[in-house]
């Protein structure tokens, strides 16, 4: 029961982790994105034109290679979440506009766009239901299956599609780029004191564009595995936009560290799991052990500001807009 | 060695920054106008002036923050464009500013490196200065194992925390390298701010107030290394109004007076009495009407006040003196003396640390039904013997009626003895207020603190009364009057009241802040830099106001920037100098460079 339970806990973690990592790389920069649920959404949209698409070009499931499908649905992801990047950093940087509002307001449109591709393919008769479910499957276990699996390790582990070990080297990558190089450098002197990084001779508009499209696409990818890989390509609205509350909780929740956000993506994915695979005995206790992400971002929310350790902070500029006053 | 051979020997030295006919404006305010300015191989030259008097915008056309609107720059005699602090690098010049441009969270090293690409970093290399971690560099190349390791372990930095180390060696620096920012004082971080720029190999130094904010110690500990990078060949240039320390330092000074340049002298031929002169020029007329205090009551009084900053410095020491009504009292000081914080005490915005604030209520042969209108009080006061009558007789109310003693007071026969004083320490200015005490204050940042900038002008009105009126709906007809009288009265250049604040230009806020203090009829009225940025109507307009205010027997304390007007408007005139009294002189008979040289604390 346990393993199982792990198990499902592994398997939901890249829908947080993407989206906080995502999130994270963006807020290091002095962006505040709160359009983070709408990316994702956005990313689930981007996952259903692009296999849309490769089923007009292959000319129907039977002829599809899994390779092309997985790329097809990726790259597609990708691009809607790069660009709802560029929207919100044109808005934000280049046009000056609030970054909360404008957040929130991606969010909304998100959700929309998300629910209007979403009809447009169910009612334009193309196959059923299971066309998505046997695409996704392909890319779902490109390794091994859950039945073919030996032990509990490669259960745990093995068994799981691209994206999710995707998730983890991303996680990696980018903590790793944060911190110990010096792009990385260059972004968190951006986001805790754009002024000194101008002075610096950085490019504070650039860098804000740049991290923030690539924070987007990897947030995107969390809304297109939350589709693939747990609606099990089902055509079925499902609410993405949660998942994206949640990471951008978990980013705080986390002290801004991609790399600690593999295991925050992990408690709260067992959270979340828990009470589903233990049938609690009441729907009350069921909807409190849902909320208890929530409640421990707020203790650490709590607990940051109580011990007011600079480091532990949000980048210091988080949410300013920088502009240089004249020149 | 003869002064004249000193200059000699200068002029023998390379030129290595010329700065000609350079003109800034700001919109309508010129900073600069044709300044030139030449910069030789291995000395320090002072820039001197007072606020408002271009130095540190000049300095930010050479470091690439602002470019000039006319005029070149020609770095050892080529003409050159610096548009971005980059560009000023690449010319090796480097400015550490008066507010500090260090991240907080990262190390010294971290902060050092931020924003060197590889190309800097490469023509960083051949300077000299690192000349010698450059040979150790050229070891057989490292196996990947080993590259991987010192990535994992963070030592890509090693090199550059180095190359700190050997500048802080070679200069007499003071640094832990690995020191997060937030864990600096002041002076590290000044020490850090100056090795950025030394790392990146900078031959020209600009440093904008480098002293304002170290110990005096501290301050010594800076010059001698900016004599010994002056030894090593650089050029260094520091920004200041200090004059001791100009004439401690500096080889050469230049001296700018509101954004002209007036004059470059050797140190060894000048004098303080010269550089004074220098920066506040001779006495220009204004032709503002000047009438003679009215009363002779005092109206405020300060005794011995301190006030501590947040670090816990004494921003003000023992500052004593005392507003007459009808007066206009005038502080003068290089702003930062302690002005800012003044007003703030009084006003009770800003805590006191030792001291009081007295405030005299003049109720000298008053009328009691003025302020008093509970029978219950008036009979306490009168059995405390606090009244006379209008005939100079004791004031008995025994034995008298209720109806009686309405009556008498009512006809204004019961005047008060003497004044009420009051003390204002520890006073937020709500308490002050309610105490029917009218202390208007115009502050020095007007859409910081006066008026919020996103409201319109009657609801900034409203800020003032807010509290007034009964239920939980606003009364707009007042504010709206008081808004449309401004408008009307100082001639506010806007559209209607309903215009945000922000909307309007400089002059029309101050107008709006200040007629929104005067319609509050205050009895202590303060003001800061009242005419920062205003054109010249709109100055006199604001100083017939308070003219009118002083002929009303306000007492009026005016601080200011520019010694012409403070000579011109005000009957007396007290000077500040690092947060002390330095003298209170009579504006009729007091002369310009006396007071600049008790400005500078001479």
């Amino acid at each position: 029961m346990f393993i199982r339970l792990l198990k499902e806990a592994f398997r939901l973690t890249p829908a947080f982790l993407f989206g906080s990592t995502g999130e994270t790389l963006t807020e290091k920069s002095g962006h505040l994105n709160l359009g983070t649920p709408g990316i994702m959404c956005m990313g689930v949209a981007g996952g259903m034109i692009g296999i849309n698409l490769y089923d007009k070009i292959c000319g129907g499931f039977e002829n599809a290679s899994p390779v092309l499908t997985f790329i097809f649905v990726v790259f597609f992801a990708l691009l809607l979440g790069a660009l709802s990047g560029l929207i919100f950093s044109f808005f934000t940087v280049s046009l000056r506009c609030n970054q909360n509002v404008m957040g929130l307001a991606y969010t909304t449109f998100g959700i929309g766009f998300y629910g209007l591709i979403f009809k447009t393919i169910e009612s334009s008769h193309f196959q059923s239901i299971f066309f998505y479910n046997n695409y996704c499957s392909t890319i779902n276990t490109l390794f091994i299956s859950d039945q073919a699996c030996t032990n509990n390790f490669q259960y745990l582990f093995g068994a799981n599609g691209v994206l999710w070990f995707m998730s983890f080297t991303i996680a990696i990558a980018v903590a790793v780029v944060l911190k110990r190089t010096k792009v990385g450098l260059f972004v968190r002197a951006v986001g805790e004191n754009a002024g000194c990084a101008d002075a610096a001779g950085i490019n504070v508009s650039t860098y804000r564009y740049v991290t923030t499209i690539i924070g987007s696409a990897i947030s995107a990818l969390g809304g297109l595995y939350y589709f693939v890989e747990m609606n099990v390509g089902l055509l079925e609205f499902g609410n993405v936009d949660a998942y994206g509350w949640l990471a951008v909780a978990l980013v705080i929740f986390t002290l801004w560290k991609t790399d600690l956000g593999i295991l925050g993506a992990i408690l709260f994915a067992f959270l979340f799991k828990l009470p589903e695979i233990y049938g609690l005995p009441s729907p009350q206790l069921n909807m409190l052990f849902q909320y208890l992400p929530y409640f421990v971002t707020i203790i650490i929310l709590v607990m940051i500001s109580a011990f007011d350790k600079k480091a532990a902070q949000a980048p210091g500029n988080l949410g300013i807009p920088y502009f240089r006053e004249e020149r | 060695m003869s002064p004249s051979l000193l200059v000699l020997l200068n002029m023998k030295k390379n030129l290595v920054l010329q700065l000609k006919n350079i003109s800034k404006s700001f919109g309508k305010v010129q900073a600069n106008s044709n300044v030139s300015l030449d910069l030789y191989e291995g000395e320090i030259l002072s820039l001197l002036g007072e606020n408002g008097s271009g130095k540190t915008s000049l300095m930010n056309i050479v470091a690439g923050i602002y470019f000039p609107d006319s005029g070149s720059v020609e770095i050892k005699g080529e003409p050159v464009k610096i548009t971005s602090p980059k560009d000023a690098f690449k010319y090796k010049i480097g400015m550490v500013h008066q507010h500090f441009k260090l991240v907080d969270i990262f190390t010294a090293t971290e902060n050092v490196v931020v924003g060197l690409d590889k190309k800097t970093r490469a023509s960083i290399l051949e300077d000299s200065e690192n000349v010698k971690v450059q040979e150790t560099k050229e070891q057989p190349k490292e196996n990947i194992l080993k590259r991987v390791f010192n990535f994992i372990t963070k030592s890509n930095l090693k090199d550059s925390a180095d190359r700190i180390k050997n500048i802080c060696n070679k200069y007499g620096f003071v640094l832990d390298p690995n020191k997060r920012v937030c864990d600096m004082s002041v002076s590290e971080k000044q020490t850090l701010e100056i090795i950025k720029t030394l790392y990146r190999g900078v031959d020209i130094l600009i440093l904008d107030e480098p002293t304002a904010v170290l110990t005096p110690q501290e301050i010594d500990k800076l010059f001698a290394v900016l004599r010994k990078m002056k030894e090593a060949g650089k050029s260094i240039i520091i920004i200041t109004h200090k004059l001791n320390e100009v004439m401690d330092i500096s080889d050469r000074i230049t001296v700018l007076r509101k954004g002209e340049l007036i004059g470059t002298v050797n140190k060894v031929d000048t004098s303080i009495e010269q550089l004074t002169e220098m920066m506040v020029g001779q006495k220009t007329e204004l032709n503002i009407e000047r009438s003679e205090p009215k009363g002779k009551e005092k109206l405020l009084e300060v005794k011995n006040l301190s006030v501590k900053n947040a670090f816990g410095h004494d921003v003000l020491e023992d500052i004593s003196f005392e507003l007459k009504e009808g007066e206009i009292l005038g502080i003068a000081g290089i702003s930062g003396n302690g002005q800012k914080e003044l007003l703030e005490a009084i006003a009770g915005v800003q805590p006191i640390a030792n001291g009081e604030v007295i405030y005299h209520r003049l109720k000298k042969n008053k009328p009691v039904s003025f302020y008093h209108k509970s029978l219950n009080q008036i009979k306490t006061l009168a059995s405390e013997g606090a009244f006379h009558t209008s005939k100079g007789e004791k004031v008995n109310f025994e034995g008298i009626t209720n109806f009686e003693i309405r009556n008498r007071v009512n006809n204004g026969e019961i005047l008060f003895n003497d004044n009420e004083t009051m003390l204002l320490k520890g006073k937020n200015p709500r308490e002050i207020r309610e105490l029917g005490i009218h202390l208007a204050f115009v502050p020095e940042d007007r859409l910081g603190m006066g008026l919020v900038g996103n409201m319109n002008i009657n609801e900034n009105m409203m800020l003032r009364s807010y509290r007034k009126g009964n239920g939980p709906f606003l009364n707009f007809k007042k504010p709206r009057d008081t808004a449309e009288k401004i408008i009307n009265e100082l001639e506010v250049a806007t559209t209607s009241a309903n215009v945000q604040v922000k909307k309007l230009s400089g002059g029309n806020v101050q107008k709006v802040l200040v007629g929104r203090e005067i319609a509050y009829a205050p009895s202590v009225f303060m003001v800061a830099y009242p005419v920062r940025g205003l054109d010249i109507n709109s100055s006199y307009t604001i100083y017939n106001l308070l003219n009118k205010q002083k002929q009303n027997g306000v007492g009026i304390i005016y601080v200011g920037e520019d010694l012409d007007v403070l000579l011109a408007l005000a009957d007396r005139i007290l000077v500040l100098c690092n947060g002390k009294v330095s003298g209170v002189v009579d504006a009729r008979k007091v002369d310009k460079r006396e007071l600049g040289a008790l400005m500078l604390g001479k």
